[in-house]
């Protein structure tokens, strides 16, 4: 290999550098019936799974089809997408925030052909590359995190994880046949750089080891203050310990204190935490973004643990199933997954899903705890 | 013929969802070929070397990456995530394989020009593997070696006119619904006020002064596309101050089921035919609305705007004329303190270019912000140490019953002097002329 430069003077860092110059402007590559019709548009219509319809005040329409994509992509994926979007569209497209593809075309005709022409396209090991839906009363693509593809602090993967419960949920995802839109997520550590926390079904890593603490390395590698100050429940603090013969500064652990949250392994690499048999997953439901009727709220923990079982994790996916199938069972229409559990009751939400209560599940960290207790007589049997 | 024997991973080919292996493998096959003979400026088989990494943590259920380093690029402080393999003499191709975030176009429309831009450039100078997007918003180029982080951010600047994206104690990449451009309920620009915040703030983005990360995110309606109110430290959500528009004859013509509720979205169960008392007016939060002798009527001053009835009826119902936009802010996942969603701060603000009143009040939080805040605080945490008298009081805003969800349970109020009378300065000598020891 040969190191190709790009024009840049590493004698000369300055000279010719472009900076604080921020994204291109969406302008740019707004397609000519969007940009015509921007602010203007009258409704829309999902005509069917994956493809939606939008007219505007002009009478412009314009036809777009979604796809399912994993965010993890490759180049040569994104060059297939882009070879679509030349032929069929234009050569614009737009991404969705949760990671879908949309491809829009001017007639329902196209739209039509384009889905069957995306649904056709396969992966040599015979997945879709494209599915055509993710739209209405269903349930959409995860957003998720890195997992142990890229990160240093997960608790399990993510790419997996999502791409075992697709699998899994795959009907819901070609179909509009839920009592509202499920949104699931999932986060592989607690940090939930997938922000996890307002979710009708949440996918969560969790830790539930203490960290082990490499007190060779600890005073070169971290700023043992920051250590103790990282932890949320004071269950480190700063000592000094023999070390083959000789006192070095680290820092000791009431474990018993310990939640798990990774937050002294963010800011001192000297204390992972990581484990095969600790880490593991918990399942959230009930949490919600939109004000749809009801507000915003968090999602709820209803399974604490299920061991990591790469690479399918099946003990993971079949509780999603359960909780998914007893909620389109049983909801009524318009009803997200958390408002059919407040409707009738959480202890009734564990019994219909059939799913243990443990006392994991009763809230113990600070204040808020207290809010999620029973105040009043007012309960199933 | 692969590199790594990858097993477990190979049972992620099979399903219907895309597998992520299959299209990893896909470009280790494409890199292997190499038919328009790239010069492969970082390992040719690092995708491989992704794969069989991965492997392996499948097999012994914990990550193989480092503890990030600290590389970037010069005079910025974030944008660039230093990653390395703890692994380095099994898996040399992802020895070090660094992350490049990407500043997204507002609204995620891209011109395939732009698209197989980014492709070459990540496929001369990276893996070749993506994420389309980040959770952030940013076009996310993972895989790459030090060397070529300078010629990276030279490629994007100069060819490409565009910029990296925020890590770190810094702005965050701001993020968008695709707002106005397509989206009959949007109430504001938001990519417009999306694109104006990032730029406005590119030394905020670039050059971490914050006590930690901070998140803007723009919802063109209270729908939340974008999760603005959970997700971002200051949330800009588009609403309307008057009156929902109706349509009677589009309202007769749902009632009288030539018009699909709901646009459809619920078209693949058979909930039976559309019922408008009680799916829309029943269901209303605030029971604002009423249907009688065919026609519907909206008391909009008791409305709430939760767009239940203009989901269902989008061609009967159409957002209010004077819109704006309500900000909340403090949002935040759970580490440390537990999750916070963004709390009602200002109920509407107008929010037209260039934006001004907006940029005020962000302007006078982060001053207080970074004032106050701990290191690795978010704003949220901030607001609850400090209370959401102080916020009202470092952003000018007046108390307001839509604050609260409702008032204080304890009488514990921290009256300040100047609000009792005669002040707190007394005399202990006065008191025992009328009260004996």
């Amino acid at each position: 290999m040969a190191f190709i430069s790009s024009g840049y003077n590493p004698d000369k860092p300055m000279e010719n550098r472009i900076t604080d110059i921020g994204p291109r402007h969406f302008g740019d590559f707004l397609p000519p019936v969007i940009k015509k019709n921007k602010g203007k548009w009258a409704y829309h219509e999902i005509l069917e799974p994956g493809i939606l319809l939008h007219v505007a005040d002009s009478g412009d329409k314009v036809y777009t089809v979604r796809v399912g994509a994993a965010r993890l992509m490759s180049i040569s994926h994104i060059r297939e997408i882009c070879d679509i979007a030349d032929k069929f569209c234009g050569g614009h497209l737009r991404f969705t925030t949760r990671n879908n593809v949309e491809f829009m075309v001017g007639t329902e005709d196209e739209a039509k052909a384009l889905k069957k022409e995306l649904n056709g396209r396969k992966f040599a090991g015979g997945s879709h590359k494209f599915p055509v839906g993710g739209t209405g009363a269903g349930v959409t693509n995860i957003v998720h995190t890195q997992g142990w593809v890229h990160c240093h602090t997960p608790a399990t993967d993510a790419s997996g994880t999502v791409k075992a419960t697709m699998d899994a949920v795959f009907d819901e995802f070609v179909n509009m046949r839920l009592p509202a839109p499920v949104r699931i997520a999932m986060a592989c550590c607690l940090n939930m750089c997938g922000a996890v926390h307002c979710s009708d079904i949440a996918i969560l890593g969790i830790h539930r080891k203490p960290p082990i603490i490499d007190h060779e390395h600890l005073d070169n590698m971290c700023e043992v203050p920051l250590a103790v100050a990282a932890c949320p429940t004071g269950a480190i603090r700063p000592t000094k310990t023999d070390f083959q013969g000789k006192q070095v500064a680290t820092v000791a652990i009431k474990q018993e204190r310990c939640m798990f949250c990774g937050n002294c392994y963010t800011m001192c690499p000297s204390l992972p935490l990581s484990d095969k048999e600790g880490d593991g997953i918990a399942i959230m439901v009930g949490g919600k973004i939109s004000n749809r009727i009801t507000r915003p709220a968090f999602s709820k923990v209803v399974v604490p643990f299920i061991p990591n079982e790469p690479p399918r994790w099946p003990s993971m996916t079949k509780v999603i199933k359960k909780i998914l199938d007893a909620y389109s069972k049983d909801a009524r229409k318009y009803e997200r997954l958390g408002d059919w559990a407040n409707r009738i009751g959480w202890e009734r939400f564990f019994e219909k899903c059939g799913l243990e209560f443990s006392h994991h599940l009763i809230d113990d960290f600070r204040d808020p705890a207290y809010y999620t207790w029973r105040q009043t007589t007012q309960f199933k049997f | 013929m692969a590199k790594h024997k990858t097993p477990l991973l190979d049972q992620l080919e099979s399903g219907p969802w895309p597998s992520f292996v299959s299209d990893i493998k896909q470009e280790c096959a494409s890199r292997a070929k190499n038919a328009k003979g790239v010069d492969y400026q970082v390992p040719a088989d690092c995708p491989d070397d992704l794969l069989g990494v991965l492997e392996m943590s499948y097999v012994d259920g914990e990550t193989h990456w480092k503890h990030g380093g600290i590389v970037g690029v010069f005079g910025y402080g974030g944008g660039v995530i230093g990653r390395y393999c703890d692994q380095p003499e099994m898996f040399p191709g992802v020895a070090h394989f660094h992350t490049v975030r990407v500043n997204q176009p507002s609204g995620l429309y891209y011109t395939t020009e732009f698209l197989r831009q980014i492709c070459d450039l990540w496929e001369l100078r990276g893996s070749g593997l993506t994420n389309m997007h980040g959770s952030t918003g940013d076009i996310v180029l993972l895989g790459t070696t030090t060397p070529q982080l300078e010629e990276i951010f030279f490629d994007l600047t100069h060819k490409m006119n565009t910029d990296l994206g925020g890590s770190g104690s810094n702005l965050r990449t701001p993020s968008c619904c695709l707002g106005q451009s397509r989206c009959e309920f949007a109430c504001i620009d938001t990519q417009q006020l999306c694109h104006d915040l990032t730029n406005t703030y590119q030394d905020e983005l670039h050059r971490p002064a914050f006590p930690y990360k901070f998140k803007f995110k723009v919802d063109g309606c209270p729908n939340g596309c974008v999760a603005a109110i959970a997700r971002s430290d200051f949330s800009i959500i588009g609403t309307w101050r008057d009156e929902i528009r109706i349509d009677q004859k589009a309202v007769a013509a749902y009632v009288g089921g030539e018009i699909k509720p709901n646009a459809g979205a619920h078209a693949g169960r058979d909930w039976g035919k559309f019922d408008i008392q009680k799916e829309v007016v029943d269901r209303c939060p605030t029971g604002c609305m009423k249907f009688e002798g065919g026609k519907l009527e909206i008391n909009n001053k008791e409305c709430v705007r939760c767009m239940h009835c203009i989901n269902a009826m989008p061609r009967a119902l159409r957002i209010g004329n004077d819109r704006g936009a309500s900000i909340l802010c403090g949002a935040k996942a759970p580490i440390l303190d537990g999750p916070q969603m963004s709390s009602l701060l200002v109920p509407f603000i107008k929010a037209e270019e260039p934006y001004d009143e907006i940029k005020e009040i962000v302007e006078n939080l982060w001053d207080w912000w970074m004032e106050e805040g701990k290191n690795r605080e978010r704003l949220g945490e901030t607001m609850k140490r400090l209370s959401f008298q102080k916020l009202l009081e470092v952003t000018n805003q007046k108390a307001d019953a839509r604050h609260v969800r409702e008032p204080r349970h304890n009488p514990y109020i921290f009256w300040k002097e100047e609000e009792v009378k005669g002040g707190w300065q007394r005399d202990i000598a006065d008191y025992r002329k009328k009260h004996q020891k």
